[in-house]
């Protein structure tokens, strides 16, 4: 398999005050194509400074990141915007998208900054992505529109929309209720059955039985790094769940 | 990123925000639109000057005693005002190449009286010449001729305003005899009205008689106090002021190292004169637009200061999905720049627009010049770009991390 994710020996150091926190005390592994990762760690444990170094917004202090074989180290903000364009689909927890605007529109956004995708194509490609979200009939609702639940699709399908060489998601059902959290857990399994890579970073242990592997952090190093054998089937799961009719 | 997504990027944000969007505008709308119409109106003056000048003679020459020490020397004494005589009037006469027609001035204050009607106005005693001088026209009657100059007869032509005030029934004044002072006179002609001129002077309170009947009759006086004369075409009227500064130094035995004891103006030189004052007016009216221009700018400076700040989060989400510092720069530039170029546009029509109601409502001279128009456009891209940069930079610098937290 294919790695597209090596990391070697990466440290982080933060200057605050005086003081230097180490936020990431040399942290090592790989990730290959098609793989399902959760990351899990208490606060404090160095996940979300991970989670930006893999995003390429960070770059370590020291230790190497290759990304689909690229290293990152070495390269000035605009690459990294170019590489987080052409590589990266995010997810975060608040969804993050642009307030009075369509979904469609908001799906296109990543598109909007790569010149090679003319304005056609960028439709056709959000259009595409939206439907495999399951949104196909709301591609001009505005994002007050939406419950949260869609709103997270919409940014899913945005994560999407570049068919990027790795999702990262952060916290992606933090902020939504347990039926509609299976209902995006569910999907991530089917988008990882259809092979893409996934990295998705939670405090939720729950989440881990669904996804293939599973990586500690504390206090800045992996601890645990484990792959699951008995993968969780979310859709199982979500038809045990009581339907919230009220 | 190309140009015409960022474009369409910088357009929605003004179209979410329409209000505040044309709120900001209205700073550079409220500038734009004075400036082009103050400088509408300073250009309408000018033009309307010139045109009075014009309607004046523009050709005129005007010769008056004394020598010409330039504005706030020492005033002329006694003598130097009696330097210009009727021998130099006649030399100039017949010896100038270059004139149209020359006539003698001397005038003097007075009052007019015609039964029980007086008017406070003074004479003005010249040669037929005067007519075609200063463009005067007789409507009725006639001028008085050769002859009356000859015999110093006491014989007037005489202005509208001159007319309306001692005859104020409308009876027709040619033949009868007024009084200036104690001096009667006839009434041979009146002159077509020419209205006020752009000093605000009234150019139909006129009396004019032959100049000989002014001095010897009213004045007793044997110098000019000046000599209008007219060259034949406006573009030969320096040459005419050479040729009769050189007869006026032959006629007055000037050596060369002497200064002349006399000074001739064209109108040229005064309209030019004025023009100049007009246009330190205008320029002083349009940099007070201006600064209103300038207030206009740091409101939008403002607005993008406010809206970087606000839309944090937002340019965390575009840095993340792979916009660079420039493209986020360049968004924030071009909002600006289209918000006070679209203001701009709308003050260059509100300025149009009010200069033409200034034009057809209260009858002000205004014409909008296409240079300023144009200079509009160009301050406000420059008030755009300028006012815009700072808060576009301080987007582009913000880091994805923080900006896409940001609470």
């Amino acid at each position: 398999m294919k790695p597209i994710i090596e990391l070697e020996n990466i440290r982080r150091d933060f200057i605050v005050g005086d003081e230097t926190v180490r936020a990431l005390r040399g942290v090592s592994f790989s990730i290959c194509e098609g793989e399902f990762v959760t990351i899990m760690g208490t606060s404090g444990s160095g996940k979300s400074t991970l989670l930006n170094i893999l995003g390429c917004l960070d770059t370590p202090t020291s230790g190497e990141y290759r990304l689909d074989g690229t290293p990152v180290r070495s390269m000035s903000k605009s690459q990294r915007a170019i590489l987080r364009n052409r590589k990266i689909g995010f997810v975060f927890q608040n969804y993050n998208l642009l307030a009075k605007t369509t979904a469609v529109e908001n799906v296109e956004l990543p598109l909007m900054y790569n010149s090679a995708v003319s304005a056609a194509e960028r439709h056709r490609r959000a259009v595409t992505a939206l439907q495999r979200v399951g949104l196909g009939d709301r591609l001009n609702h505005k994002s007050n529109q939406m419950s949260g639940g869609q709103m997270q699709r919409v940014a899913i399908a945005r994560a999407l929309v570049n068919d990027p060489a790795v999702i990262l998601a952060d916290e992606a059902t933090g902020n939504l209720d347990t039926r509609t959290s299976f209902e995006i857990l569910v999907l991530f399994q089917e988008l990882h059955k259809e092979g893409r890579t996934i990295i998705f970073v939670t405090h939720n242990p729950e989440i881990a039985q669904y996804s293939s592997r599973n990586i500690m952090l504390r206090d800045g190093k992996v601890r645990d790094d484990t792959v699951n054998a008995h993968i969780l089937n979310a859709t199982e799961k979500l038809a045990q769940l009581p339907v919230n009719d009220d | 990123m190309n140009g015409t997504n960022l474009f369409k990027i910088a357009l929605k944000a003004i179209a979410n925000n329409k209000m505040r969007s044309f709120l900001t505008m209205l700073g550079i709308i409220i500038g734009v639109a004075s400036v082009i119409t103050m400088l509408a109106l300073g250009q309408g003056s000018k033009e309307s000057i010139k045109q009075n000048i014009a309607e004046m003679g523009s050709n005129m020459i005007m010769i008056n005693p004394g020598t010409d020490r330039g504005p706030g020397r020492a005033r002329l004494s006694a003598d130097e005002m009696q330097t210009l005589t009727l021998s130099d009037y006649e030399s100039i006469v017949n010896q100038s190449k270059y004139l149209a027609a020359v006539s003698p001035n001397v005038s003097s204050g007075g009052q007019l009286i015609f039964g029980n009607n007086n008017y406070q106005s003074s004479v003005t005693g010249v040669s037929e010449g005067y007519l075609t001088i200063r463009q005067l026209k007789v409507e009725s009657g006639e001028m008085f001729g050769e002859n009356d100059i000859k015999a110093a007869a006491k014989v007037c032509v005489i202005g509208k305003t001159i007319v309306d005030n001692l005859f104020p029934k409308g009876s027709d004044p040619i033949g009868q005899v007024i009084r200036f002072n104690k001096m009667p006179v006839r009434v041979v002609g009146v002159l077509k009205s020419k209205g006020y001129n752009s000093m605000g002077m009234d150019q139909d309170d006129i009396v004019l008689m032959p100049y000989t009947t002014v001095m010897k009759r009213v004045l007793a006086q044997n110098y000019l106090q000046g000599i209008y004369a007219s060259a034949i075409t406006e573009e030969i009227t320096q040459l005419a002021i050479k040729d009769v500064t050189a007869i006026l130094r032959a006629n007055h035995k000037l050596r060369n190292t002497e200064d002349d004891n006399f000074s001739i103006r064209s109108q040229e030189e005064i309209s030019s004169m004025m023009t100049s004052t007009m246009g330190m007016l205008t320029l002083l009216l349009a940099c007070v637009a201006g600064i209103s221009l300038v207030v206009g700018g740091i409101g939008i400076m403002n607005i993008m200061y406010v809206s970087v700040t606000e839309r944090t989060r937002e340019i965390g989400l575009r840095m993340s999905v792979g916009a660079r510092g420039i493209d986020i720069l360049s968004q924030f530039l071009i909002e600006a720049i289209l918000i006070s170029v679209t203001g701009g546009i709308i003050g260059v029509l509100l300025g149009v627009f009010a200069s033409w109601t200034m034009k057809t409502l209260l009858q002000w001279p205004v014409s909008v010049q296409a240079w300023t128009v144009l200079l509009a456009f160009v301050v406000c891209t420059i008030t755009g770009v300028f006012f815009g940069w700072y808060p576009a930079k301080k987007a582009a610098n913000l880091d994805p991390i923080e900006a896409i937290r940001y609470e």
